[in-house]
């Protein structure tokens, strides 16, 4: 590890020990945090490099790149990677361990070695998956379809389907962790009316970590144990019910969705107060809505099968609740801009990922109305503007939020500065990039192209080159700050204990912090979000 | 927040129970009951998880109103899951 670069006089979480064993077996959830930093990372690049394979395959109207078994290998194994091993733990594991007990003002999680526990179990649910990919992959789509996953793939479908068994109770665990540590651990004052809106968030999202990923468990187990020992629990012709794993999957697999977006929008609630000087507008209707996703969340799954034979009355009901959740998403985002409206903005790195995010989430979220509309719905499934309409909210929802969380507290987790010019150009890139891929799959599907076909029609070819452009540049997007993240640690400036002048109890301890995060407990006697008390930094002043 | 100690006499107990219980389910699935079949074996199963969460995770012995939250949210959405699912299920035309 590069620990030797933090050499400070000061004892701090990095420079307390050295070794690899210090790193393996510490229970600080600090250094917990990065490990999860370093191993997402590796997912997410994997995770990319299949993308980036499908990109180039759709570059032409011919399957001429790879076999269409290969094909399918491809954007299951990008799906599965991405969303179980990079998108679920990212802000979680990475940034809400960090953030957690600094922000309520405590020493660490509630449950320092089950939070270990919970990292060792990502690892072996993520190797079994690098062998699943190594030795053949899995094609039955990221979402294990019954009878196809049971009875017809001849692929690694049990592998594929432990390895995300055993990374859900990474998941459980991290839950469990939060939930027990925000009801236990707040320093004296920290209320729950105080509580950061992120706190809000990563609440939410534990509440549907532990209700929701031991069902997408238990289903997973069965379809290990419909496909190893022949049992009839969803093959129809064994006196199964092939809706019923849909039913199942996707009760767990649709709050997912909120478990990718919910932390960013934690992240977003930190950085547009910040760099507005504005006190978040309507700080409770903001941390309800949160709860009000993750409940919400929980009575919408079915619109996954609208198409797939339900009952035209459930379709019905479920097509009404689907448009219910999009009245907290849309209150986040009334009150979002108007925490703007008349602030001081500055154009921060942070910031300007937070612009992107409020921006593509808002467009993702949008044409899931059309998705959520049962007669739109039957001309767009399983078409390309589902693909669009999803990768909106998971890489332009959710990744924006991470990386622009990532911005905003690195100076906190590495106690460095990260270059600011090369922060907005890489946002930019992300921005740019990203739109280009994404936008022009709107009109694909709109047009009719399928999803999961290697080859298509040449008159879909002008958009998919496009979309195929546009990969390369976010691919660029997002190798950038990972360069000067790595250049940061060593050569970026010093940074102060608060750069960013924001008020969280984060800040007013050391950048980094030390191991029991501060020298004396906190008595936390002031709302979340009091900018409108506390003057604007020089250094952030000259920069707008 | 007191801990309450049970004896190992009463945990081995309750393991015994258990494993009666899951002798009782398997001689039921033995015997024809038609329909009444799965419903024997889903209330023996509920008994059986009804006293593991008494006992093992110590529900009885509590009188905190986060625990009480937390059964009653845990159950609240299994009713969710089996409410909106039959939803679908009972709501559909039969061919």
């Amino acid at each position: 590890m590069a620990t030797a670069a933090f050499s400070h006089e000061r004892e701090h979480y990095l420079n307390k020990e050295y070794g690899i064993r210090s790193w393996l077996l510490t229970t600080d959830h600090k250094r917990i945090a990065l490990l999860y930093l370093v191993s997402i990372t590796f997912f997410f690049f994997i995770g990319g490099f299949l993308a980036l394979l499908i990109r180039l395959e759709l570059l032409t109207p011919a399957g001429d790149l790879v076999q269409a078994d290969t094909y399918n290998k491809l954007f299951t194994m990008h799906g599965q990677i991405m969303i179980f091993f990079f998108l679920i733990p990212s802000i979680p594991a990475v940034l809400g361990n960090f953030l957690v007990p600094l922000m309520i003002g405590a020493k660490d999680l509630a449950f320092p070695r089950i939070n270990l526990l919970s990292w060792y179990l990502y690892m072996c649910g993520g190797i079994l998956m690098l062998h699943t990919l190594l030795t053949g992959g899995v094609d039955t789509g990221w979402t294990f379809y019954t009878p196809f996953s049971t009875a017809f793939s001849d692929t690694k479908v049990i592998e594929a389907g432990v390895a995300i068994f055993i990374n859900g109770f990474s998941s459980i665990l991290t839950g469990l962790n939060f939930v027990v540590t925000i009801h236990r651990m707040r320093a004296p004052g920290m209320t729950f009316s105080r509580l950061p809106l992120f706190l809000w968030s990563h609440y939410a999202t534990s509440i549907i970590f532990l209700l929701g990923t031991p069902v997408l468990a238990i289903t997973l187990l069965l379809v290990v144990f419909e496909r190893a020992f022949n049992l009839g629990i969803f093959d129809p012709n064994r006196g199964g019910d092939p809706l019923l794993f849909q039913h199942l999957f996707w009760f767990y697999s649709h709050p997912a969705v909120y478990i990718m977006i919910l932390p960013s929008m934690g992240v977003v609630s930190e950085i547009v107060p910040c760099f507005s000087r504005k006190r978040i507008f309507g700080y409770s209707f903001v941390a309800m809505a949160s709860i009000g996703i993750a409940v919400i969340g929980f009575l919408v799954w079915a619109h996954h099968m609208f198409v797939a034979g339900m009952s035209l009355y459930a379709a019905l009901i479920f097509s009404f609740l689907s448009y219910l959740v999009a009245v907290p998403s849309a209150i986040k985002v009334f009150n979002w801009t108007a925490t703007m409206y008349k602030g001081s903005i500055s154009f921060s790195t942070p910031m300007l990922y937070a612009f992107g995010f409020i921006g593509l989430f808002t467009m993702g979220g949008l044409t899931g109305l059309f998705l959520a509309a049962l007669g739109v719905d039957v001309h767009v499934t399983d078409t390309y503007f589902v693909i669009a309409h999803f990768h909106y909210i998971m890489v332009g929802g959710a990744v924006m939020g991470y990386l622009g969380g990532m911005h905003f507290w690195w100076p906190k987790i590495s106690g460095r500065m990260y270059p600011e010019g090369w922060g907005r150009l890489a946002a930019l890139i992300v921005f740019i990039g990203f739109n280009l891929t994404f936008f022009p799959q709107f009109i694909l599907g709109y047009l009719g192209m399928p999803r999961r076909y290697w080859q298509y029609p040449p008159e879909f070819q002008v958009l998919n080159v496009l979309s195929t452009a546009g990969s390369t540049i976010l691919a660029v997007g997002y190798l950038l700050p990972m360069v000067y993240f790595l250049w940061s640690m060593r050569y970026g400036k010093i940074a102060d204990d608060n750069p960013w002048n924001a008020t969280g109890l984060e800040w007013r301890t050391a950048s980094p912090p030390p191991t029991y995060n501060f020298e004396e407990t906190p008595l936390v006697t002031w709302e979340a979000y009091e900018y409108d008390k506390m003057t604007l930094p020089a250094e952030v002043t000259l920069e707008r | 927040m007191a801990e309450h100690i049970l004896s190992s006499k009463l945990y081995w107990a309750i393991w015994a129970i258990l494993i009666c219980l899951t002798v009782v389910t398997a001689l039921v699935a033995r015997v024809d009951l038609g329909w009444f079949n799965p419903v024997a074996a889903l209330l023996i199963a509920t008994g059986k998880a009804t006293i593991v969460v008494l006992f093992f995770m110590h529900v009885k012995y509590t009188s905190e109103k986060l625990t009480t939250m937390v059964i009653v949210s845990a159950l609240f959405w299994l009713l969710i899951l089996l409410a909106l699912s039959l939803a679908d299920y009972s709501t559909r035309p039969i061919s």
